[in-house]
């Protein structure tokens, strides 16, 4: 009997346990989010100091663009990340729209004894080859002739690519797409592609260790793996013929050139952009989001949060080696929240006096 | 005795029909959900990839393109690296678990058997992801500075195995892989084999020993004779996580989509594939063939299971016909 007592007092302390929690859940709810990895560590950071400041938190799951594309349309989480833009009739179908977080670059990364970071030049059409099995041996000369400061051995190229579905892959093989017709008839562009030489890691991190481990390797890993794990990249020709070094500079040079406003969806692809500083394989990552809001409440501390990134997040962007959106971009970034997205009954969900300057 | 069975009362013998009957039911139950999960994972692998098996047909089995650009997929290059390193991983670990077996069962002194059986455990206890990290790590360099160089200057130029030593020595590829696959099933293949070599009644085997039989011909006279059923099993067994085994061979195999006979080029088995591919998978057509070939995976597994289970059978029937 005694012990039976104990059970009821047990449940019925569990019971009010459970209402409570229910309770402030309801009350401070968590934004949800899901998709791309490759933004993962700054939308967490972001998230982190967010939570600190507002006490509203933001559960992103880094499930991968793919999953996230699947997950927003399924209407499993407030908003979906993906690194590939996708096309606007997608977008109209599913009756959702897109907009730029942050930006980051995909450096080609070499493993050549006695080259350093930097010290190697490359252009598109050559990497194309590289990529295609086609130059083969570092000391061919198409690559001798851009390079006679440096000694490059009699070493076989070993290429390097991903194994996995990313964005980085997107980004890499819409550049080669647009420098060699073969490349973009033999292999193509997508987050995932049929590589016809070489092998494959998994991650970025596993790309960087397959180049580490390969002599005469060459991979291409988004710009913050190159510099924390201090790889030689390799500088590339850009569109106006100068080589350029992957720095934020050097993208944010590519993305300011960009026609963000003409660009229906902001399906603004970063590749191969014009300017004496651009670096020529950039890219921004997209937020996906539903234009007509069932909850317009959760609606609109999603977007203040993304307010307060555009706004207050650019040093911590900078820190972890992304590029933060240019102010430019974010105010028509901010104009499409307020034309575009509405609540059930068709009144805009973002105002302009919620932009948090 | 009528007079014993008289003092338990029809209620209680009531009570204890329905105890059993319920107890039988529920029992039968859980051993049904067995078999309703198998059936409900084979229903939803197949309706998954009905689109890729239905716009691919046979031919995804014998098709070696994988393009997610064009959206042509066939199976066959995953297939060949599944089954190849799952082989080699064999023919690594059946020799080698069987040797620490028999030392274990019948050579070493007492006091070595239990540190180095606790050892072999031990290694089937470490997480497939270190083995990976190792092989990528520490295995390949060595396989690539040393290994195969021997192999390509001593083997590269024989007549049919040659092919096998062609290409640049990376360290990561199909050899590799398999050779890891090897080191991490022969803990499963050593403890099997082990336990059923215990199983022979001493007499037998003293009775070799008497007449004068060495280690090695009470081993494949005695022990092994009477004990053939359990070693096969655990070969089987072996077998079976080999071919499932995901993130070591991840790290190794080189994950690339194109079929080469040579050991030393990279590959991709159909656990990494899935690994690789699924969370980024856009189109509707890759998640249905990268289903399709989860799909042929359970049956490869299916496949040599049943033949294990075959195997089994007609040794035993054999046995009965012998005796």
């Amino acid at each position: 009997m005694q012990t039976f007592t104990h059970l009821k007092q047990m449940a019925v302390g569990t019971a009010v346990a459970l209402g409570l929690f229910a309770g402030l859940a309801h009350a401070a709810s968590t934004l949800n989010g899901a998709g791309a990895t490759f933004p993962y560590p700054i939308y967490a950071k972001w998230a982190e100091a967010y939570k600190a400041k507002t006490g509203l938190g933001l559960n992103y799951q880094s499930i991968g663009s793919g999953g996230g594309i699947k997950q927003i349309k399924a209407r499993t989480v407030d908003f979906g990340a993906s690194d590939m833009p996708l096309e606007v009739k997608d977008l109209d179908a599913a009756g959702l729209m897109q907009f730029p977080m942050v930006m980051g670059g995909v450096v080609p990364v070499v493993n050549i004894k006695g080259v350093k970071a930097g010290e190697i030049k490359i252009t598109g059409p050559v990497l194309a080859d590289i990529y295609l099995g086609k130059i083969t041996s570092w000391d061919d000369a198409a690559l001798t002739k851009l390079n006679p400061q440096v000694k490059l051995p009699k070493e076989k190229i070993t290429v390097v690519a991903r194994a996995d579905g990313s964005g980085t892959t997107f980004i890499f093989t819409h550049y080669l797409s647009q420098i060699s017709g073969e490349f973009k008839d033999k292999v193509g562009n997508s987050t995932s592609v049929q590589w016809p030489t070489g092998v494959s890691g998994k991650g970025n991190e596993g790309v960087a260790s397959y180049v580490q481990r390969l002599n005469g390797a060459i991979g291409y890993v988004e710009y913050a793996y190159a510099l924390q794990n201090k790889m030689a990249y390799a500088l590339m020709q850009n569109k106006d013929g100068h080589f350029v070094k992957p720095d934020s500079d050097t993208f944010q040079a590519a993305a300011a050139g960009a026609d963000w406003k003409g660009t229906p969806g902001f399906r603004v692809l970063l590749t191969n952009q014009p300017g004496a500083k651009s670096w020529p394989i950039t890219g921004a990552t997209f937020i996906l989001f539903y234009k007509k809001q069932n909850k317009p409440e959760t609606a609109q501390q999603v977007l203040k949060f993304f307010d307060w990134a555009y706004h207050h997040g650019s040093k911590m962007a900078e820190q972890l080696d992304y590029v933060p959106m240019p102010a430019s971009v974010v105010k028509l970034v901010e104009e499409a929240w307020k034309n575009e997205i509405k609540d059930g009954s068709g009144g805009s969900v973002w105002t302009d006096a919620m932009v948090q300057k | 005795m009528g007079n014993g069975r008289s003092h338990i009362s029809d209620a209680t013998l009531g009570r204890q029909r329905l105890m059993d009957r319920s107890f039988q039911a529920v029992t039968t139950a859980f051993a049904w959900f067995v078999l309703v999960i198998l059936a409900g994972i084979i229903v939803s692998l197949f309706i998954g990839g009905w689109q890729a098996l239905k716009a691919f047909g046979v031919g995804f089995l014998f098709s070696s393109d994988w393009n997610p650009v064009t959206e042509r997929f066939g199976a066959l290059v995953p297939i060949y690296g599944t089954l190849v390193s799952s082989f080699i991983a064999l023919l690594i670990a059946v020799p080698i678990g069987f040797g620490i077996a028999v030392f274990l069962t019948e050579v070493a002194p007492y006091w070595l058997r239990r540190p180095i059986g606790t050892a072999v455990e031990l290694l089937a206890a470490i997480p497939s992801i270190i083995y990976g990290m190792w092989g990528l790590f520490v295995f390949a360099p060595v396989m690539s500075q040393h290994v195969q160089p021997w192999l390509q200057t001593h083997f590269g130029d024989a007549p049919y195995i040659g092919a096998l030593f062609q290409g640049a020595p990376l360290g990561i590829g199909m050899l590799p892989a398999g050779i890891i696959l090897g080191i991490m099933i022969i803990p499963f293949i050593t403890a099997i084999m082990r336990d059923v070599f215990l199983t022979t009644p001493k007499f037998l085997k003293e009775s070799a020993y008497g007449v004068g039989a060495t280690h090695w011909e009470v081993v494949w006279h005695v022990v092994l004779p009477y004990t053939r059923i359990g070693a096969v099993g655990g070969i089987f067994l072996g077998l079976g996580r080999a071919l499932g085994e995901t993130m070591a061979i991840t790290f190794v195999i080189g994950n690339t989509h194109r079929l080469s006979p040579s050991l030393f080029e990279p590959g991709n088995s159909i656990a990494s594939t899935l690994a690789n591919e699924f969370t980024e998978a856009v189109g509707d057509m890759h998640t249905s063939a990268l289903i399709a070939l989860g799909l042929v995976l359970f049956m490869i597994t299916f496949v040599v299971l049943a033949l294990a289970k075959l195997l089994l059978l007609a040794l035993e029937s054999r046995k009965g016909t012998k005796t």
